[in-house]
């Protein structure tokens, strides 16, 4: 960060990596000047216990530069730890279970849980970075014998579409045929993330 | 392959062999730990050595290597296949041979949640304990659990979930064995990485296991204690 150039900066988003890009599109689209953005890697996604650490060490740090902090992140099965460090720091966090809800709008999702439980979801991001996130660290890359393993259980793959961008929707229908689930589009917008964002 | 790249597993001696059927469960390997099974059992070891020395206890040091983050979840998933492997061909001899079974347990994923791996390497290293597994699967309502506990008669229920949404359905399974009276008949065991202790105190199960070997000890340990009880009261 070129602490230099962000001194007008006075309010921090602390983020998932997974979050970044729309982020970044909802603080040009809301000309939110002020707001900084400092993302953590989204491979914590696979690590959870790892995240309410990481996110408390992000916070300890950006303190004595902002007035304001505040944390992109869904509980994101981190079992209450991140929810903890945020309630000591009197920090607010999104709210939600995960991305998936907060996309889709949570009374919409707590709905529809029970409809969508043979559902595997994707992002904008996941549907992006699918090959390295999804396919090669579930190994099935190597061992693409594991498939059914992991999703036996399974029928579609959803794929929750933040923007229209025809590129995405090719590697989301990609992914799907390579889980060999059958494929849906919804799409969802920015969900809770553009009101999160908004009020910054 | 060539054949002499092979290592041949059949020269080795017994400790030598277990120690590679462990580097072998290790990685994955499973025609080698199959013939590595089979092998101890033509030497006329007991089929339940065969699986305590040579399967579990390789599971086990996969294990703990997972749970430092030294190995991820395919590893795991190639390790727990290959033991599957071994204990296929030893599952019909320890019938025969009467096995000790220390206890029965049924174990099931709650509702809404569809995550599995977890839960099935408990049912596997509960069996290699020695435990009756009886595992009913994923998304199970309170309807499917206790009418396998209706069915089965087990000493312990294991529940899983791996999700922030679906962990607090546990709860109401264990409500609704209090309501019947139920509860008291049963060692609720509860896991999925994202409980804690102090969840499954709130919820009032017996004990939290953060993974597989924690749930083996917990369980022996309970069924210890169940069978030292003094059965008259008032003591
Ligand atoms: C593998 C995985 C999957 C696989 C599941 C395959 C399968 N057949 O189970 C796939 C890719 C399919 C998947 C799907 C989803 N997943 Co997932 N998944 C994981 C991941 C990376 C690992 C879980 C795992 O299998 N670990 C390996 C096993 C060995 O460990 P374990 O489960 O913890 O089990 C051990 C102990 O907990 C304990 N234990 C477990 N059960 C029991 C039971 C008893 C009785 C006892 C005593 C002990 C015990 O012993 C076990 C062995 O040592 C976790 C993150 C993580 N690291 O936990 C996310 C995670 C659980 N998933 C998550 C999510 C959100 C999802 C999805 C919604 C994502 C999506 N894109 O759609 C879907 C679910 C959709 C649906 N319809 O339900 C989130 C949950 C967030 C939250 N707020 O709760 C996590 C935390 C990832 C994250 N940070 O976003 N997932």
């Amino acid at each position: 960060m070129a602490a230099a150039e962000v001194a007008q900066e006075t309010v921090l988003i602390i983020a998932c990596g997974a979050l970044a890009r729309e982020i970044l599109a909802l603080k040009r689209a809301n000309r939110l000047d002020h707001v900084a953005l400092q993302c953590l890697p989204a491979e914590l996604h696979n690590r959870p216990e790892r995240i309410a650490g990481a996110v408390e060490r992000a916070i300890v740090r950006a303190r004595p530069h902002y007035e304001r902090i505040s944390v992109a992140y869904g509980e994101c099965g981190t079992g209450g730890a991140l929810d903890r460090v945020l309630r000591e720091e009197k920090i607010e966090r999104l709210e939600g279970p995960h991305c998936y809800a907060f996309y889709s709008g949570l009374d919409n999702f707590t709905g529809a849980a029970q409809g969508d439980i043979d559902a595997f979801f994707l992002t904008d991001f996941l549907a992006r970075h699918f090959d390295k996130l999804v396919y090669t660290a579930l190994g099935l890359d190597r061992h693409p014998e594991l498939r059914d393993q992991y999703f036996r259980h399974y029928s579609r793959l959803v794929y929750l579409a933040q923007s229209e961008d025809r590129d995405l929707l090719a590697k989301a229908r990609g992914a799907a045929r390579r889980l060999r689930l059958k494929f849906e589009m919804r799409r969802t917008g920015y969900g809770e993330l553009q009101k999160f964002v908004a009020a910054l | 392959m060539t054949d002499s790249d092979e290592l041949d597993l059949n020269a080795l001696g017994d400790a030598e062999l277990v120690a590679q059927m462990h580097d072998d469960l290790y990685d994955g390997l499973k025609e080698e730990v199959e013939d590595g099974v089979n092998i101890l059992l033509a030497r006329g070891w007991q089929p339940y050595r065969v699986l305590t020395e040579a399967l579990v206890e390789g599971m086990r040091i996969v294990g703990i290597d997972f749970r430092d983050g030294i190995l991820f979840v395919p590893e795991v998933l190639l390790s727990a296949g290959a033991m599957k492997g071994g204990m296929v061909i030893l599952r019909p001899l320890l019938a025969e041979t009467g096995a000790p079974s220390v206890g029965k347990m049924v174990i099931g994923t709650v509702k809404g949640d569809i995550h599995d791996i977890g839960k099935n390497l408990v049912s596997m290293m509960m069996e290699g304990a020695g435990f009756e597994v009886i595992d009913i699967g994923i998304n199970n309502p309170v309807e499917n659990f206790l009418a396998a506990l209706e069915e089965h008669k087990p000493d312990i229920l294991g529940m899983s979930a791996l999700l922030t949404t679906t962990m607090p359905y546990m709860k109401t399974v264990i409500e609704t064995l209090q309501e019947k009276g139920l509860r008291d008949d049963y060692f609720v065991l509860v896991g999925g990485a994202p409980l804690s202790e102090e969840f499954s105190r709130a919820i009032g199960a017996d004990a939290y296991c953060r993974d597989a070997a924690v749930t083996v000890e917990t369980a022996k340990e309970l069924m210890h204690r169940k069978h030292n009880q003094p059965s008259e009261v008032g003591s």
